[in-house]
């Protein structure tokens, strides 16, 4: 029924074929190519409008609540409740919802518990302290970013746990006793940096570590000599340019690599080659775009479009709000899966990044559908006195929070010294 | 199930009233293994030495998970077991029930391997029960790396290839499985039926990326790329399956990933294969390999002597014309794309070469045509 090769994709019959709006059709490829329901147009009119709508105040309700209660199937993220305060609370930033004090306060005071007194946040109170989760708590109490969020990281305990988990060969364990992946170094580098606690001998080999997992196909691997993969190959880029070091890789491969993890037909982004179309892929792909345009930039590239990034913007917009809404609320990998917090946070956030294109000086967006539904745009990180590069969640938190841990200078290092 | 073989199913085989159809029930029961509810820790007396200790969220809890009773009761337990850091059997014992709620705490597997080693237990019992779990729940990072360090520890890998196979049957792509199959062939150096075992896979499945990338990861820990026969040999597999399969992305990646650092224009007549194929198989993939092999010629040429100036127009105006091709019709998703690396390709080469000499006529003829 489905020719794969040489022919056309598409039953000449189709009914649809000529009279339908090529995002729509989209969306009803996704679902005949991976169930044959006709689910999408209970979801909204809108979409036969062909304006799609971001279900604000649905994804409102939603997160709102998770953020208090969660049902028994949540059981199986016991031991990382830190991220579902991350998920939840970069969600609701990024659709501009406030969080109300009483909460933020209450956050704070959970992830306190979660904070190992060795050092590091653990999964929950009483757990081992992980690097996941210490990157989500970490991040968690930037958003909220007030002085009571701050203080609740003990910086000198969380340098002891970096150092507990850093690997002679460069990587990083995730725990105590626990296995090695390029997550690690990205979790270790965005909190070591976040809270200015980032020195060169901690990085000392990670660089190389995280460069030799650069394979064949131009992306990045979990351990080296794996396959490519999108999780991964972010992970590895975003630890490189905090670092300072992104332009030790293979730019040009890793660029070819990650804009052909778009798909032709969904619009969204798969994980890995020849695998399937993945909502979360919108961030941790298309994310890459902005990394390799600002490291191209720097590497004296002349050629680069000032108004978009390298990967279809509309089509991914499209994806997303077409095929990843969940009309009671949540974002979801793709039609016929169910919503969940990790889905509607990277959703959300890729969504973002095909809404705005930019840096300090430029900004050019690119709204699909209403124009509500637009997003709060996500910044690349201050480059402030030490240098420090990496994802910064909004305008707002990016200056408050790198003026905040400027004034606390690791052990062993004045003021003036640079960092990278 | 001992509890149902020694309590509950020898009443029901001596009981005169039961039938063929209630064993039947039964006999459906134990093949689904539909257990009588085990009670809860606090309710047995094993435990009663120990008092439990409830989560501490904290007065205003925020994700709060609304655990079962059986969730609750386990780490409960288990908490106060890490609290007294007691090395017992029915620490061991719970930990697995620990797991069973929730195979992703890994404070749970990191107190079982401390146990593990504290109480002597048999690691081939374990590697059993690694095993099941595995089976249960492959996308999970824990059990894998617990059934590692069984392994390390028993330095024994002789089950692993297996193993990690029939996984693969299950799910060929699996990140976690892959993963640990190039740590055991790595580490004990089982190399020797790998290429093979890919080429299976590949027959099976030849848009398999994982597979591909295998093949990669044995040639170049084994043979290595440089010797052209088999560099030849490695170009003839992927032609053949891209004849089989043109647009499977795979078999380019390899092909362009395992030329890339010697050169795409090195192997002799490449080009012309890949130009013939265009006729037949064509696909946005074999289109971008034409234009990295022109690039790459472009590259080269700045170092030959013998590409004169005609020629290199003539190769950056084919390379160009596939970028308009890719961008506008064949490939319009990453149009974006090819749009820059047209234009960055004229940039540097431009009808000048990047050090922007006059070009230096190689003949007469040439040159006027140059000046007019």
């Amino acid at each position: 029924m489905w020719q794969r090769d040489g022919g056309q994709l598409f039953k000449k019959n189709f009914f649809f074929s000529f009279c339908v709006k090529r995002a729509v059709l989209r969306c009803l490829f996704v679902h005949f190519l991976l169930h044959s329901s006709y689910q999408l147009f209970v979801i909204n009119p809108s979409f036969l409008c062909f304006r799609p709508a971001l279900l604000r105040e649905q994804h409102y309700q939603y997160l709102k609540k998770g953020l208090r209660h969660l049902s028994d199937a949540y059981e199986c993220l016991d031991a990382s409740r830190p991220w579902l305060c991350f998920w939840i609370l970069h969600s609701l930033e990024l659709l501009e919802e406030p969080i109300p004090t009483a909460v933020a306060s209450d956050v704070c005071q959970f992830l306190a518990r979660c904070q190992s007194p060795t050092g590091g946040f653990a999964g929950g109170p009483g757990q081992h302290a992980h690097l996941a989760p210490t990157y989500a708590a970490v991040n968690a109490l930037c958003i909220i970013g007030t002085e009571e969020a701050y203080n609740v990281i003990n910086r000198e305990k969380l340098l002891d746990f970096l150092w507990s988990v850093k690997q002679p060969d460069g990587s990083f364990v995730m725990h105590v006793g626990g296995e090695v992946d390029v997550r690690s170094a990205y979790c270790a580098a965005s909190v070591a940096s976040l809270t200015n606690i980032l020195t060169p001998k901690l990085f000392e080999d990670t660089t190389n570590w995280i460069l030799s997992c650069q394979n064949w196909e131009g992306g990045l691997s979990g351990v080296p000599g794996l396959e490519a993969h999108g999780g991964y190959t972010f992970c590895g880029t975003a630890a490189l340019v905090i670092l300072g070091k992104e332009h030790m890789l293979d730019l040009k491969a890793l660029l070819r690599w990650v804009v052909s993890r778009q798909m032709r037909f969904e619009g969204g982004f798969q994980g890995r080659c020849n695998k399937l179309v993945d909502g979360c892929y919108s961030f941790w792909q298309a994310g890459l775009l902005p990394l390799l345009h600002r490291a191209l930039f720097k590497e004296g590239e002349s050629e680069l479009s000032r108004q978009r990034w390298m990967f279809e913007q509309q089509a991914l917009q499209e994806y997303i709000l077409l095929c990843c809404q969940n009309p009671a609320g949540g974002l979801l990998d793709k039609p016929g899966k169910s919503r969940d917090f990790y889905h509607t946070c990277y959703c959300l956030s890729g969504l973002s990044i095909a809404q705005h294109f930019g840096n300090m000086d430029l900004h050019h967006e690119m709204i699909l559908g209403k124009e509500e539904n637009r997003l709060v745009r996500l910044q690349q990180g201050c480059e402030g006195e030490t240098g420090q590069c990496g994802w910064i969640h909004s305008e707002i938190d990016g200056f408050v929070f790198t003026y905040f841990f400027l004034f606390h200078v690791p052990p062993g290092y004045s003021r003036s010294t640079p960092l990278g | 199930m001992f509890f149902f073989y020694t309590v509950v199913l020898p009443p029901v085989l001596l009981d005169s009233t039961v039938n063929v159809k209630h064993l039947f029930i039964v006999l459906i029961g134990c093949i689904l293994k539909v257990q009588p509810p085990k009670p809860l820790a606090k309710d047995r007396k094993e435990w009663a030495d120990l008092e439990p200790v409830p989560q501490d969220d904290g007065p205003n809890p925020v994700v709060k998970i609304a655990y079962s009773e059986k969730f609750s009761d386990v780490y409960d337990y288990f908490r106060a077991l890490l609290k007294n850091d007691e090395r017992s059997d029915r620490a061991f014992a719970l930990t697995a029930e620990a797991i069973e709620l929730n195979a992703a705490n890994y404070t749970v597997w990191h107190y079982r391997r401390v146990l593990l080693q504290a109480l002597s237990k048999d690691l081939r019992e374990e590697m059993r029960y690694i095993t099941a779990i595995i089976e249960e729940q492959p996308k999970n990072y824990q059990v894998w790396h617990h059934r590692r360090m069984v392994v390390e520890w028993l330095n024994d890998p002789s089950e692993e290839l297996e193993f990690i196979a029939d996984i693969l049957s299950q799910d060929a792509k699996n990140y976690h499985a892959w993963q640990h199959r190039q740590w055991v062939i790595q580490e004990y150096k089982l190399w020797d039926n790998e290429l093979k075992f890919v080429e299976n896979l590949l027959e099976d499945d030849v848009r398999n990326n994982s597979a591909w990338n295998q093949r990669h990861f044995v040639i170049s820990h084994t043979t290595g790329f440089s010797d052209p026969a088999i560099v030849e040999r490695e170009i003839q597999y992927c032609l053949s399956q891209i004849r089989k399969a043109p647009h499977n992305e795979s078999a380019w990646n390899y092909l362009k990933g395992m030329l890339q650092d010697r050169g795409l224009s090195s192997p002799p007549g490449l080009l012309e294969r890949v130009l013939e194929l265009k006729e037949t198989h064509c696909s946005p993939y074999l289109l971008a390999f034409l234009f990295d092999c022109y690039e790459d010629a472009l590259e080269n040429s700045n170092q030959k002597e013998n590409v004169g100036e005609e020629e290199r127009k003539d190769i950056l105006r084919k390379a160009l014309e596939i970028c308009d091709l890719l961008a506008n019709e064949k490939d319009t998703i990453r149009k974006e794309y090819w749009l820059f690396l047209g234009r960055s390709l004229e940039n540097k080469s431009g009808s000048r070469g990047p050090s922007d000499k006059p070009p230096e006529p190689s003949d007469p003829a040439s040159g006027q045509q140059e000046m007019s």
